[in-house]
């Protein structure tokens, strides 16, 4: 563009510093502490299987955009990498190696490019890779591994199994002491990424607040022997609860443009997941109940559409 | 003979019932899970559209305007019970795993849809072309369809293990895997056709 004083362009002037690339390294900085922990609880496994999931991403992205003939420099602004940590958070840490591989073209493929690129995907594309992932392999995708610190090697359920579901302290579950995926254990360390996300703005509070609260009330009520009797603490420290509700429901593309309207979708996602959790055939449901909202969001977006300023509500 | 052609021809590609008009699509992703399934589904679907569209064509005078559609239906039920009791009597095992969707035929939109925007506005021979062409259209699709998914699901070809140590995709074999296949499918056919027309 020519640098000249008097080019013309609409509103608006004032620009956020934020741009779509410093937010994508701001959340992928969020989620180093999971990750982290993941390494720490699981050992050098775990980094493998991120280090995969993310170059696995980021070719696939490149080779998209060049076959698109757009310019394959947008592999930098760091959603591919994004998508592949994610992505990665979600599987166990001793998996085939080419299970992260096969995870990151669908998700970037199918979840993505497929849509037209960023801005313009329907489904978060971690999540489409890891459903993917999950129903083409069930047995690997569920092989959980113990941390590195337990005494016996035999791989276990995850805690909602409801094998798993005992001899497990609040305090193993917050800081990670138990099978899981890789990302989704420590839930101290998602935590500290969460408020960093909420301090920074980034995210606003009100998917994970009315995600995870609706989720905590009906585990509350439902999920126990009889009514009201349920161990919601359980259901909130368990599975990817914490990881959707933070990092994979707040996703700009695939969430909500109105506060009204991310409270309905952070609501649905809460009663989809504590359906398939307690009446489903699979264990956990927030990689579902997430997926599904995804697709209503046109539909929320619609309904709870604001009052343009200055014009009357009929 | 040319334009006769031209009705052969538009069905396998340029109006090709899955791809482009996006017809019968709940056969192709109920049945398509294995090539034999497929390749069975479609000879089914061709013999009933040919016999349906041939019979519609040459009553096209005779039937009321008003009840045409019950007509094309009762006309379409005869050819799909000859398909299903043939099959049973030589076919056992295909009609055994084709199940429900041999009779299904009936409700077929590609054979409906046929009989209703072609046969009943065409002659005879065209609509023998028109119906030959839809027919051999749709087992196309229905064995790339069931090729892809046999291949990825199930790791093999006609029932044949390509790879030893492949591990099949499940996602293929169940209903998602089709629907991402037809998708990705009308995509590239549809990107291809648009190339065809605009060079």
């Amino acid at each position: 563009m020519p640098s000249n004083n008097l080019t013309v362009t609409p509103s608006p002037h004032i620009k956020s510093p934020l741009s779509a690339k410093k937010i994508m390294y701001l959340v992928i900085l969020s989620l180093l502490p999971a990750g982290i922990a993941g390494i720490y609880i699981f050992g050098l496994c775990s980094l493998k299987v991120m280090l995969i999931s993310i170059i696995s991403c980021v070719i696939s992205e490149a080779v998209f955009l060049k076959l698109r003939n757009r310019d394959p420099k947008a592999i930098l602004d760091g959603s591919a990498i994004l998508t592949g940590l994610l992505l990665a958070y979600n599987m166990p840490p001793e998996i085939p190696f080419w299970i992260p591989i096969v995870g990151g073209v669908v998700s970037i493929v199918l979840g993505k490019q497929i849509f037209g690129g960023l801005g313009h995907n329907i489904f978060n594309p971690a999540l489409v890779g890891r459903v993917f992932l999950q129903i083409s392999w069930p047995v690997y995708m569920t092989t959980w591994k113990n941390p590195k610190w337990a005494i016996d090697a035999v791989s276990s359920a995850t805690p909602l199994a409801k094998e798993g579901a005992r001899g497990f302290s609040y305090l193993d579950l917050f800081l990670g002491n138990h099978g899981g995926s890789i990302g989704e254990v420590c839930i101290l360390a998602l935590i500290i990424g969460a408020l960093f996300l909420i301090f920074t703005k980034i995210i606003s509070f009100h998917i994970p607040a009315s995600f995870i609260g609706t989720v905590m009330v009906l585990a509350w009520i439902f999920g126990g022997e009889g009514f009201f009797r349920g161990d919601f603490i359980f259901h909130l420290l368990t599975g990817g609860l914490v990881l959707g509700a933070f990092f994979m429901a707040t996703d700009y593309v695939t969430c909500p443009l109105t506060r009204k309207g991310k409270i309905i979708f952070g609501i649905g996602c809460g009663v989809l997941t504590v359906l398939i959790r307690l009446r489903g055939s699979y264990p956990e449901g927030v990689s579902y109940a997430i997926l599904f909202m995804n697709a209503v969001v046109p539909l929320i977006d619609r309904y709870t559409k604001t009052r343009v300023y200055g014009v009357s509500k009929k | 003979m040319k334009k006769f052609f031209h009705e052969l021809n538009k069905g396998i590609f340029i109006e090709n019932p899955t791809f482009r008009l996006a017809l019968g699509l709940c056969p192709t992703l109920a049945v398509s899970t294995s090539i034999v399934n497929g390749f069975g589904m479609g000879i089914a679907a061709t013999f009933v559209l040919l016999g349906s569209n041939v019979i519609v064509s040459s009553v096209r005078d005779f039937i009321p305007k008003k009840i045409r559609i019950p007509c094309f239906i009762v006309i379409i039920a005869t050819f799909v019970t000859i398909v299903e009791l043939v099959m049973k009597a030589y076919f056992p095992a295909l009609s055994k795993s084709l199940g429900i969707f041999v009779p299904l035929i009936v409700v077929n939109c590609v054979v409906l849809g046929r009989a209703e925007a072609f046969a009943s506005r065409h002659g005879v021979v065209k609509s023998i072309f028109d119906g030959l062409g839809m027919g051999i259209g749709f087992t196309l699709a229905l064995v790339l369809i069931s090729a892809i998914r046999e291949a990825f699901g199930n790791g093999t070809i006609l029932g044949l293990v390509i790879v030893r140590s492949f591990e099949p995709a499940l996602i293929f074999i169940l209903a998602p895997g089709a629907l991402l296949v037809i998708g990705v499918l009308i995509g590239i056919v549809n990107y291809m056709t648009d190339r065809c027309y605009t060079a």
